[in-house]
């Protein structure tokens, strides 16, 4: 279902963070291509210098996952954010599938409370974008309670434009910074 | 304008004691609606006394800040408040009005004896006598320009103000708000809040001493009242969703806000006197940002009830709403001048945020400003000034001021990260 099961450690921390580090290529790791530094002659280390190398085995690979039930199963494996168009509120095409995933998943750890944060792009002022953010928060939630989840497990905040996910002054910055954002806060295993 | 004897009684019994004042006609005058009128020459040398040259640079930065004055160099001559000043020698220099005064300390309270001299004619304007605490010499070069303005322009003056604020610290990612308070001049800063959570739109009650506020916490938002003097902070209570954009009625005995519920907002009012809230719209689209008449009997606000968000105007108990806004673009956070003659906005419009200003019926609309992000715009309290927000993007928010013409626009002298300005009344 997802390219990111294959992690090759286990977060442990922010979703925010993890997120981040999911979406940039990893980093390559050293390689034998390239001469060790221990390569350079060092004095008293005849062996070395004389070229008789001992192979190591390369370490098995460890595989990592979130645990089922917890806040990173829940932001990576199902999605914590829908994005908005332009000064609207209307649950978009595109985010009903990640609402369907985000309903099925509360409805699989019932136990599980849900804040869920509107959020508005800067190309509006502050107050108009606290209402807009209020509604965009308000429609994920009609959606998730359509979807069978209570309406008691929900509550809604709007963050305006005060809290943005991208710091640019782009399209694309403000395309990611309307969204609303799904927040586990209690129940979590 | 010219000084009547009614204006000028008025202003004795604000100010004080009256020196020698002089009831010939001012040959020289300041046209505040004409911002693009020459400066008037200005000079105000350094006073005698203690903190005198700081009180004079004071009263000259304030002048100047207005647009409406230009500073003239002194050429190193002090003012000496006894004597008749030298006109041929400030003509010469090139000042049209100038202020001396001298700075006494009697019993350990600071005194200040100024006069304000028309320089062509040759003529006394003012000769005034303000006493303080030594520590309080700031606003005493505040009351002297006031003084200066309102005899120059026939306008009350706005110097002996404060402006509350949000001050933004930090990157976008980590941004830190706090509540702030200072001088409209800059001077003075100081945190209201610890920056612990987001903190927006304070504004002052006609007091001058309490503020009102929104604090948004991820748990929900709270609508406070405090008070600057005693630091007393008061919730309006609990709503059941979000509750935002407090305004003071002009009396100071009600609020009005924004209260959400299932993602629709509305304007609601409260009565601080016995705590009753009352319901002012019930229209399913967005209706923010409410500001009172300066008589208390109607309220412009903000809603999007006609497809974009736009201005309205309807009567302070709720009903009679029509729209005033028509213009090109999307209209938000309207502020009605304390002299009611117009109504302050944000405007958005060709990739741009505008401040903007129109008459309470709609008409005359003038867009004063245009950046990538102006927002937010306060009244000096005669009306005549406007201070607002500006980011560029990608930048941090700082503080601008315009006067009611657009044609003065300047920085504030406050340059650290700021938003959401309110300007308090006259100070008493």
């Amino acid at each position: 279902m997802n390219a990111h099961t294959a992690l090759r450690w286990t977060p442990l921390f922010a979703a925010a963070a993890l997120l981040g580090a999911c979406q940039s290529t990893p980093k390559p790791g050293p390689t034998t291509d390239k001469p060790p530094e221990a390569e350079t002659p060092v004095a008293g280390s005849s062996a070395i210098a004389s070229g008789a190398v001992q192979p190591v085995r390369r370490p098995d690979s460890v595989t990592g996952a979130p645990l089922p039930g917890t806040q990173q199963d829940f932001v990576i494996n199902v999605s914590d954010r829908v994005l908005f168009d332009i000064d609207q509120y209307e649950v978009r095409e595109d985010a009903t599938d990640i609402l369907e995933r985000q309903a099925a998943w509360l409805n699989r750890y019932p136990a599980v409370q849900v804040r869920i944060e509107g959020n508005a792009d800067e190309r509006g002022t502050r107050e108009y974008n606290i209402a807009l953010g209020s509604r965009r928060a308000n429609a994920v939630r009609d959606e998730l309670v359509n979807r069978g989840v209570s309406p008691s497990r929900i509550s809604t905040v709007s963050f305006g434009k005060e809290r943005p996910v991208d710091p640019g002054a782009d399209d694309e910055a403000f395309r990611r910074n309307r969204n609303a954002r799904t927040v586990l806060i209690g129940g979590v295993r | 304008m010219k000084m009547s004897a009614a204006v000028l009684a008025a202003f004795l019994a604000l100010s004080g004691v009256s020196l020698a004042p002089s009831d010939a006609r001012a040959e020289i005058e300041v046209d505040v609606n004409r911002g693009d009128i020459r400066p008037l020459p200005l000079a105000a040398p350094d006073f005698e006394g203690q903190r005198g040259a700081e009180i004079a640079r004071v009263i000259m930065d304030n002048l100047s800040r207005s647009g409406l004055f230009a500073p003239v160099d002194s050429a190193g001559r002090q003012s000496e408040v006894t004597v008749e000043p030298d006109f041929a020698v400030w003509k010469s220099l090139g000042a049209q009005a100038m202020v001396n005064g001298k700075v006494h300390l009697v019993d350990g309270r600071l005194q200040v004896d100024f006069r304000l001299w028309d320089v062509p004619a040759g003529q006394q304007l003012l000769g005034l006598q303000f006493t303080s605490t030594p520590e309080n010499w700031r606003r005493v070069a505040h009351k002297i320009s006031d003084a200066v303005y309102e005899r120059l322009t026939g306008e009350k003056g706005y110097f002996d103000t404060r402006v509350v604020f949000v001050s933004e610290t930090g990157g976008r990612l980590e941004r830190t708000l706090r509540l702030a308070v200072m001088d409209q001049d800059g001077a003075n800063p100081s945190y209201l809040t610890d920056g612990s959570e987001i903190v927006l739109s304070p504004r002052f009650s006609a007091s001058s001493q309490e503020i009102t506020y929104m604090a948004l916490r991820p748990e929900g938002s709270a609508v406070y009242l405090l008070n600057l003097e005693t630091g007393r902070r008061e919730s309006l209570g609990q709503f059941p969703g979000m509750v935002f954009a407090p305004r003071f009625s002009p009396d100071g005995r009600q609020v009005a806000f924004a209260v959400e519920k299932n993602g629709n907002s509305d304007i609601w009012v409260m009565n601080l006197v016995n705590r009753q809230s009352r319901r002012l719209t019930s229209d399913p689209a967005i209706d923010t940002s409410p500001a009172f008449s300066p008589d208390g009997s109607r309220i412009v606000f903000n809603s999007d009830r006609g497809g974009s968000p736009q201005l309205y105007i309807m009567d302070a108990a709720g009903g009679g709403a029509r729209r005033i806004s028509f213009g090109d673009g999307r209209y938000t956070s309207p502020v009605w001048s304390p002299t009611g003659d117009f109504i302050a906005f944000t405007r958005q419009g060709g990739g741009k945020f505008h401040i903007g200003v129109m008459r309470p019926e709609g008409s005359d609309e003038r867009t004063l400003t245009s950046s990538y992000m102006d927002e937010g715009p306060t009244w000096a309290p005669n009306g005549r000034v406007l201070l607002f927000s500006r980011q560029e993007a990608g930048g941090e928010p700082h503080l601008w001021t315009v006067d009611v013409t657009g044609r003065i626009l300047k920085p504030a002298p406050y340059t650290g990260g700021a938003s959401d300005p309110a300007w308090s009344p006259l100070i008493n």
